[in-house]
Protein backbone atom coordinates (compact mmCIF):
# COMPACT_ATOMS: atom_id res chain seq x y z
CA UNK A 1 0.00 0.00 0.00
CA UNK A 2 1.30 3.35 -1.36
CA UNK A 3 2.04 6.24 1.80
CA UNK A 4 0.00 8.73 2.71
CA UNK A 5 0.43 12.10 0.03
CA UNK A 6 -0.24 15.56 -0.40
CA UNK A 7 -4.32 16.34 -0.46
CA UNK A 8 -4.95 19.83 -1.15
CA UNK A 9 -8.69 20.32 -0.52
CA UNK A 10 -10.39 24.02 -1.18
CA UNK A 11 -13.90 24.49 -0.82
CA UNK A 12 -14.67 28.25 -2.11
CA UNK A 13 -16.73 30.71 -3.49
CA UNK A 14 -14.41 32.51 -5.53
CA UNK A 15 -13.04 31.25 -8.91
CA UNK A 16 -9.99 29.39 -9.50
CA UNK A 17 -6.86 30.23 -12.03
CA UNK A 18 -6.44 26.43 -13.77
CA UNK A 19 -2.70 27.36 -14.51
CA UNK A 20 -1.60 28.47 -10.93
CA UNK A 21 -3.69 25.26 -9.35
CA UNK A 22 -1.27 23.13 -12.13
CA UNK A 23 2.40 24.56 -11.01
CA UNK A 24 1.08 23.99 -6.88
CA UNK A 25 0.74 20.44 -7.77
CA UNK A 26 4.17 20.17 -9.43
CA UNK A 27 5.81 22.48 -6.61
CA UNK A 28 6.90 19.03 -4.86
CA UNK A 29 9.39 16.47 -5.58
CA UNK A 30 10.54 16.87 -9.32
CA UNK A 31 9.69 12.96 -9.77
CA UNK A 32 6.45 14.20 -11.67
CA UNK A 33 6.47 13.10 -15.11
CA UNK A 34 2.96 13.65 -15.61
CA UNK A 35 0.52 15.89 -14.54
CA UNK A 36 -3.78 14.92 -14.95
CA UNK A 37 -6.03 17.58 -15.05
CA UNK A 38 -10.06 18.07 -14.75
CA UNK A 39 -11.78 21.10 -15.06
CA UNK A 40 -15.75 21.23 -14.80
CA UNK A 41 -18.66 24.06 -15.89
CA UNK A 42 -21.84 25.29 -15.16
CA UNK A 43 -23.58 24.46 -18.67
CA UNK A 44 -26.08 26.76 -20.01
CA UNK A 45 -28.38 24.22 -19.80
CA UNK A 46 -30.01 20.94 -18.20
CA UNK A 47 -32.49 18.39 -19.48
CA UNK A 48 -33.47 20.78 -21.63
CA UNK A 49 -33.84 23.08 -18.95
CA UNK A 50 -32.24 26.71 -19.65
CA UNK A 51 -30.06 27.55 -16.33
CA UNK A 52 -29.66 31.71 -15.89
CA UNK A 53 -27.32 30.48 -12.79
CA UNK A 54 -26.48 27.31 -10.27
CA UNK A 55 -26.46 27.59 -6.62
CA UNK A 56 -23.86 25.33 -4.86
CA UNK A 57 -24.68 24.38 -1.62
CA UNK A 58 -22.38 21.72 0.86
CA UNK A 59 -22.15 20.08 4.58
CA UNK A 60 -19.07 22.17 6.15
CA UNK A 61 -16.77 20.16 7.97
CA UNK A 62 -18.30 16.54 5.61
CA UNK A 63 -17.65 17.79 2.54
CA UNK A 64 -13.75 18.75 3.24
CA UNK A 65 -13.48 15.29 4.73
CA UNK A 66 -15.02 13.43 2.36
CA UNK A 67 -12.61 14.87 -0.88
CA UNK A 68 -9.61 14.40 1.42
CA UNK A 69 -10.79 10.74 1.73
CA UNK A 70 -11.37 10.33 -1.43
CA UNK A 71 -7.99 11.34 -2.94
CA UNK A 72 -6.08 9.39 -0.09
CA UNK A 73 -8.37 6.27 -1.33
CA UNK A 74 -6.83 7.52 -4.87
CA UNK A 75 -3.23 7.60 -3.67
CA UNK A 76 -4.01 4.08 -2.36
CA UNK A 77 -4.96 2.74 -5.59
CA UNK A 78 -2.42 4.44 -7.40
CA UNK A 79 1.28 5.48 -6.84
CA UNK A 80 0.74 9.11 -7.09
CA UNK A 81 2.91 11.52 -5.89
CA UNK A 82 -0.16 14.72 -5.01
CA UNK A 83 -3.35 15.85 -6.05
CA UNK A 84 -5.51 18.68 -5.31
CA UNK A 85 -9.18 19.26 -5.67
CA UNK A 86 -10.97 22.46 -5.61
CA UNK A 87 -14.87 22.86 -5.59
CA UNK A 88 -16.77 26.26 -6.00
CA UNK A 89 -19.70 26.72 -4.04
CA UNK A 90 -22.03 29.87 -3.75
CA UNK A 91 -24.22 31.23 -6.96
CA UNK A 92 -22.41 30.66 -10.28
CA UNK A 93 -23.33 31.55 -13.56
CA UNK A 94 -23.22 29.33 -16.98
CA UNK A 95 -19.28 28.91 -18.48
CA UNK A 96 -18.32 29.49 -14.90
CA UNK A 97 -15.59 26.66 -13.41
CA UNK A 98 -17.14 24.68 -10.28
CA UNK A 99 -14.57 22.16 -9.92
CA UNK A 100 -10.74 21.12 -10.47
CA UNK A 101 -9.42 17.93 -9.73
CA UNK A 102 -5.89 17.66 -11.15
CA UNK A 103 -3.18 14.48 -10.06
CA UNK A 104 0.30 14.13 -10.81
CA UNK A 105 2.87 10.87 -10.29
CA UNK A 106 5.52 9.70 -12.10
CA UNK A 107 4.04 8.30 -15.79
CA UNK A 108 1.00 9.05 -17.25
CA UNK A 109 -1.72 5.64 -16.53
CA UNK A 110 -1.59 5.99 -13.09
CA UNK A 111 -2.43 9.92 -13.77
CA UNK A 112 -5.31 9.37 -15.93
CA UNK A 113 -6.81 6.63 -14.22
CA UNK A 114 -6.95 8.58 -10.77
CA UNK A 115 -8.05 11.52 -11.93
CA UNK A 116 -10.95 9.99 -12.90
CA UNK A 117 -11.76 7.86 -10.36
CA UNK A 118 -12.17 11.38 -8.04
CA UNK A 119 -14.22 12.63 -10.18
CA UNK A 120 -16.93 9.45 -9.69
CA UNK A 121 -16.35 9.35 -6.64
CA UNK A 122 -16.73 13.13 -5.95
CA UNK A 123 -19.77 13.12 -8.01
CA UNK A 124 -21.59 10.43 -5.71
CA UNK A 125 -20.17 10.60 -2.30
CA UNK A 126 -18.96 14.76 -1.84
CA UNK A 127 -22.06 16.61 -0.35
CA UNK A 128 -22.62 19.19 -2.35
CA UNK A 129 -25.89 20.22 -3.99
CA UNK A 130 -26.99 21.95 -6.85
CA UNK A 131 -29.51 24.10 -7.20
CA UNK A 132 -30.79 25.73 -10.84
CA UNK A 133 -32.42 28.55 -11.33
CA UNK A 134 -33.76 29.43 -14.77
CA UNK A 135 -36.93 31.08 -16.77
CA UNK A 136 -39.29 28.57 -14.60
CA UNK A 137 -38.06 29.07 -11.04
CA UNK A 138 -36.16 27.09 -9.17
CA UNK A 139 -35.30 23.55 -9.95
CA UNK A 140 -32.98 20.99 -7.52
CA UNK A 141 -30.56 18.71 -9.73
CA UNK A 142 -31.40 15.32 -9.28
CA UNK A 143 -28.43 12.73 -9.17
CA UNK A 144 -27.93 10.52 -12.34
CA UNK A 145 -27.88 6.37 -12.42
CA UNK A 146 -25.20 7.53 -14.59
CA UNK A 147 -22.43 8.80 -11.99
CA UNK A 148 -23.78 5.80 -9.51
CA UNK A 149 -22.43 3.44 -11.97
CA UNK A 150 -19.50 4.85 -13.49
CA UNK A 151 -18.34 4.87 -9.51
CA UNK A 152 -19.44 1.30 -8.84
CA UNK A 153 -17.46 0.25 -11.92
CA UNK A 154 -14.22 1.41 -9.95
CA UNK A 155 -15.55 -1.03 -7.01
CA UNK A 156 -15.89 -3.86 -9.89
CA UNK A 157 -13.01 -3.42 -11.29
CA UNK A 158 -9.30 -3.34 -9.12
CA UNK A 159 -6.75 -3.29 -11.56
CA UNK A 160 -5.33 0.29 -11.77
CA UNK B 1 -27.20 17.72 23.32
CA UNK B 2 -27.91 16.63 19.95
CA UNK B 3 -27.09 18.62 16.58
CA UNK B 4 -29.35 17.49 13.83
CA UNK B 5 -28.76 19.32 10.32
CA UNK B 6 -30.94 19.28 7.38
CA UNK B 7 -29.35 20.11 3.67
CA UNK B 8 -30.82 21.14 0.18
CA UNK B 9 -34.46 20.32 -1.12
CA UNK B 10 -34.73 18.28 2.81
CA UNK B 11 -34.46 21.34 4.50
CA UNK B 12 -36.68 23.54 1.99
CA UNK B 13 -39.47 20.94 2.36
CA UNK B 14 -38.77 20.99 6.72
CA UNK B 15 -38.62 24.43 6.57
CA UNK B 16 -35.80 23.91 8.96
CA UNK B 17 -32.09 23.75 8.69
CA UNK B 18 -30.97 22.74 12.10
CA UNK B 19 -32.20 21.51 15.31
CA UNK B 20 -30.50 21.16 18.48
CA UNK B 21 -32.10 18.51 20.92
CA UNK B 22 -31.65 18.16 24.45
CA UNK B 23 -29.56 14.44 24.89
CA UNK B 24 -32.78 12.20 26.16
CA UNK B 25 -32.39 10.12 29.59
CA UNK B 26 -32.70 6.73 27.63
CA UNK B 27 -30.44 5.19 24.67
CA UNK B 28 -31.01 6.57 21.30
CA UNK B 29 -30.72 5.27 17.98
CA UNK B 30 -31.08 7.18 14.62
CA UNK B 31 -34.03 5.29 13.98
CA UNK B 32 -35.78 6.37 17.38
CA UNK B 33 -33.85 9.64 16.45
CA UNK B 34 -36.16 10.44 13.59
CA UNK B 35 -38.97 8.58 14.72
CA UNK B 36 -39.26 11.15 17.73
CA UNK B 37 -38.78 13.92 14.60
CA UNK B 38 -41.98 12.78 12.89
CA UNK B 39 -43.81 12.39 16.30
CA UNK B 40 -42.70 15.81 17.41
CA UNK B 41 -42.49 17.86 15.09
CA UNK B 42 -45.79 16.63 12.74
CA UNK B 43 -46.59 18.51 9.36
CA UNK B 44 -44.77 16.44 6.32
CA UNK B 45 -41.65 15.74 8.60
CA UNK B 46 -42.79 11.96 8.36
CA UNK B 47 -43.29 11.94 4.82
CA UNK B 48 -40.37 13.73 3.77
CA UNK B 49 -37.79 11.96 6.54
CA UNK B 50 -39.20 8.65 5.11
CA UNK B 51 -38.43 8.90 1.50
CA UNK B 52 -37.12 6.34 -0.07
CA UNK B 53 -33.42 7.75 -1.23
CA UNK B 54 -32.68 9.65 2.33
CA UNK B 55 -29.41 9.63 3.54
CA UNK B 56 -28.46 9.86 6.88
CA UNK B 57 -24.92 10.53 8.41
CA UNK B 58 -24.07 10.80 11.92
CA UNK B 59 -21.30 12.59 13.18
CA UNK B 60 -19.90 13.45 9.29
CA UNK B 61 -20.29 9.43 8.25
CA UNK B 62 -22.93 7.89 6.16
CA UNK B 63 -24.64 5.60 8.03
CA UNK B 64 -26.52 3.03 5.73
CA UNK B 65 -28.90 1.51 8.12
CA UNK B 66 -29.05 2.22 12.10
CA UNK B 67 -26.71 3.23 14.52
CA UNK B 68 -26.62 3.88 18.35
CA UNK B 69 -26.39 8.04 18.99
CA UNK B 70 -24.36 9.35 21.99
CA UNK B 71 -24.83 12.79 23.41
CA UNK B 72 -22.86 15.25 21.56
CA UNK B 73 -23.31 13.54 18.23
CA UNK B 74 -24.11 15.55 14.65
CA UNK B 75 -26.90 13.61 12.86
CA UNK B 76 -27.74 14.74 9.48
CA UNK B 77 -30.63 14.35 6.87
CA UNK B 78 -30.13 15.22 3.07
CA UNK B 79 -30.75 14.30 -0.47
CA UNK B 80 -28.88 11.98 -2.99
CA UNK B 81 -25.65 14.60 -3.30
CA UNK B 82 -25.00 16.29 -7.12
CA UNK B 83 -21.85 17.78 -6.60
CA UNK B 84 -18.84 18.29 -9.28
Amino acid sequence: MAAPIPVSVNIQTLDFDVAALQRLLLAGSGYEGAVVAFTGYVRCSNEERQVHSLELEHYPGMTEASIARIGQQAAERWPLLGASIVHRIGKLSPGDPIVWVGVSSAHREAAFSACEYIMDYLKTRAPFWKKELGPKGEHWVAARDHDSRRAARWDEDSTP
Amino acid sequence: MLKVLFFASVREQLGCAALDLEWPDHELDLAGLQENLCCEQGGQWRAVLEQDNMIRAVNQAVVPDNCSLQDGDEVAFYPPVTGG
